[in-house]
């Protein structure tokens, strides 16, 4: 019966997709409804070959969901190296304007790849790293079944094709210019929904568990799900100028639109890329080092000081803008304080290792999981810093910005993500141990090392670039043009280049790190069934 | 009062003095006594359950 219905809906589907093919008033739209149409109508073959097939095998209650987590690792490490190969050639396009090749104008030049590659990192890496770990997280830390049956597989195709509708639409030029909300309308029609049936898999699970207690991992994991619904709706509220055609037109205007902005954008950095990834660290530290997490007390006050701070902290992206003093100064004063359990959480995570610290030189896994808290503690201490007005004044609009967010991100969220493939991939594809743990180490060099590259580049470039733009002769004047500052920066843009690609050669040597521990490793013993779950 | 004045007012008043007192009940809550004891068996689910979900009717209603 539910197979008629999915026919039908995705018939109904194919056939409007073609229909909004053929009024196409742009070429993105043109693009994406195409797309849609294919994705659909193959479904909708599938569905029919498969419609009188029996259903479901029995109960599956008594053993986790897993295939679906294996598809997010495998997409989480395809996307990371397609988000990192874009980030490094956008960087030597900085460096090396030629590489806009003429050819390929507007499509191809800097302003297209830049949001491919934002959108790609945060979107389709961490993206596809928060809902792979949260699936298997919830699962193990609630001892049930993820809820919801193939809902699970919806989430993590339709997020694909979130994905895949976005990035297409970037080169072609679909983009509200809304940074790290670049999608147009529909995608973001789309995400709302495949979000909330991500909530709904992850709230269902955590009701039918079987521990007492939520684990804290779970409360970052959910206010990050809920969090990003709504800063996402709230965001992207817009009208379409034609269901025909990709454009559509904001609903604030001037300084709320700003303000809704980086309200949005803060808190996907506090949300999506902080609490998420907490959640990541508050289980798969623990279990890579074989004991409880420092302090339960600390995570608790942890989790709670950080959301009721986090949400505030947006107004220090609009400095000596139209938006009035006291909201500037109250995003300040949050982010300062925000500090404070930042560096708790960061506490908590390497105190874990208090009495196991030997593991870090025989375990290069954990060694990634301490440099990443390492550099989450780094850029936690940075980011307060750059928000205060003064500081601001010279790193705005500056490179140290970007020096900035990639400390995090590369450094913090990379690492940590990577600690968790190296950790999920033998124990989902039930293989004894890793192919080869010298790659991890050559994996955990070439990454550290990109990233001290980039970071150190970036704060030479981004403080020489303030200094410059603020320095005036005797008589007032501006002593440098923009393109004095351009020129100035040629070398440490090669260096941020360099780095990239060692960045991006670490993460193609865990992928074939991980193939091959598919591949070749030994399989695990099978897990002795007749030890009781207690 | 227009909007903004009266929500304003709200935000700086009675919300600001919820917001923060949830926030120190969460702190006193998580020291209450027994706590520590409480935690230790709760820090530790990532060790427990890795391969498989736990029987039907696992969980403790005595704890919460």
């Amino acid at each position: 019966m539910t197979n008629y219905i999915k026919l039908i809906a995705l018939g109904l589907i194919t056939l409007f997709a073609l229909i909004a093919a053929n009024y196409a008033r742009d070429l993105a739209y043109l693009v994406n409804a195409l797309t849609v149409a294919l994705v659909a109508g193959g479904l909708f073959l599938w569905v029919l070959k498969h419609t009188d097939e029996p259903g479901a095998r029995g109960d599956l209650s008594g053993e986790y969901m897993d295939g679906v987590v294996r598809a997010g690792v495998v997409a989480t490490a395809l996307w990371g190296v397609v988000g990192f190969l874009a980030g490094t050639f956008i960087a030597f396009q900085l460096a090396f304007p030629e590489l806009n090749f003429e050819w390929a104008q507007g499509y191809a030049n800097f302003g297209r790849l830049r949001p491919l590659h934002t959108s790609a990192v945060i979107f389709a890496f961490a993206g596809n790293a928060l809902i792979a770990t949260s699936f298997y997280v919830v699962q193990r830390t609630c001892a049930a079944r993820l809820w919801g049956g193939n809902l699970a597989w919806f989430v993590f195709w339709g997020y694909q094709l979130v994905i895949v509708l976005a990035a297409t639409g970037y080169l072609l030029g679909a983009t509200q210019s809304k940074e790290y909300a670049e999608p147009e309308w529909y995608v973001d029609w789309w995400l709302t929904i495949v979000w909330l049936a991500y909530l709904a898999v992850f709230v269902g699970t955590i009701v039918k568990r079987r521990e007492p207690h939520i684990y804290v991992a779970n409360w970052f994991y959910l206010a990050f799900i809920i969090t990003i619904a709504m800063l996402h709706v709230v965001n992207n509220l817009s009208i379409p100028v034609s269901i025909w055609g990709s454009k559509s037109v904001q609903v604030f205007s001037g300084v709320q639109d700003a303000m809704v902005q980086w309200w949005y954008g803060h808190n996907a950095v506090g949300f999506l890329l902080t609490a998420g990834f907490l959640g990541m660290m508050y289980y798969f530290v623990p279990k890579q080092a074989e004991r409880p997490v420092f302090s339960y007390k600390l995570s608790i006050i942890h989790f709670w000081a950080l959301i009721f701070l986090y949400i505030w902290a947006g107004p220090h992206h609009l400095h000596y803008t139209a938006l009035p003093d006291w909201a500037s100064t109250l995003g300040m004063v949050f982010s300062v304080v925000l500090w404070m359990p930042s560096w708790g959480g960061m506490i908590n995570g390497l105190m874990t290792l208090s009495g196991a610290w030997d593991k870090l030189r025989t375990d290069p896994i954990i060694r990634m999981m301490v440099i990443s808290i390492g550099f989450y503690g780094m850029s936690t201490f940075e980011g307060p810093m750059m928000s205060i007005r003064a500081v601001n004044s010279l790193s705005h609009y500056t490179d140290w910005t970007i020096g900035h967010v990639h400390s995090g991100a590369l450094g913090w969220n990379g690492m940590i993500t990577f600690g968790a493939l190296y950790f999920l991939v033998p124990k989902l594809w039930n293989r004894e141990r890793l192919y080869s743990l010298s790659l991890v180490s050559w994996h955990f060099w070439l990454a550290t090392i990109g990233i001290i590259l980039y970071a150190a580049a970036m704060w030479v470039t981004g403080i020489m670039e303030g200094l410059m733009w603020r320095e005036v002769d005797a008589n007032g004047f501006l002593v440098n043009s923009f393109a004095d500052t351009v020129a100035a920066k040629f070398p440490m843009y090669v260096v941020r280049g360099l780095g990239g690609v060692m960045y991006l050669s670490g993460a193609l040597i865990m992928c074939y790190n991980l193939w091959m521990t598919v591949k070749r490793s030994p399989a695990a013993r099978a897990a002795s069934s007749t030890v009781p779950a207690e | 009062m227009e909007t903004y004045s009266l929500l304003r007012d709200f935000a700086d008043s009675w919300m600001l003095l919820f917001l923060f007192s949830f926030f120190i009940g969460v702190v006193l809550w998580a020291f209450r006594p027994g706590s520590t004891k409480t935690y230790e068996y709760h820090a530790s689910t990532p060790l427990r359950n890795e391969d498989r979900p736990a029987p039907e009717g696992a969980r403790r209603p005595e704890e919460a």
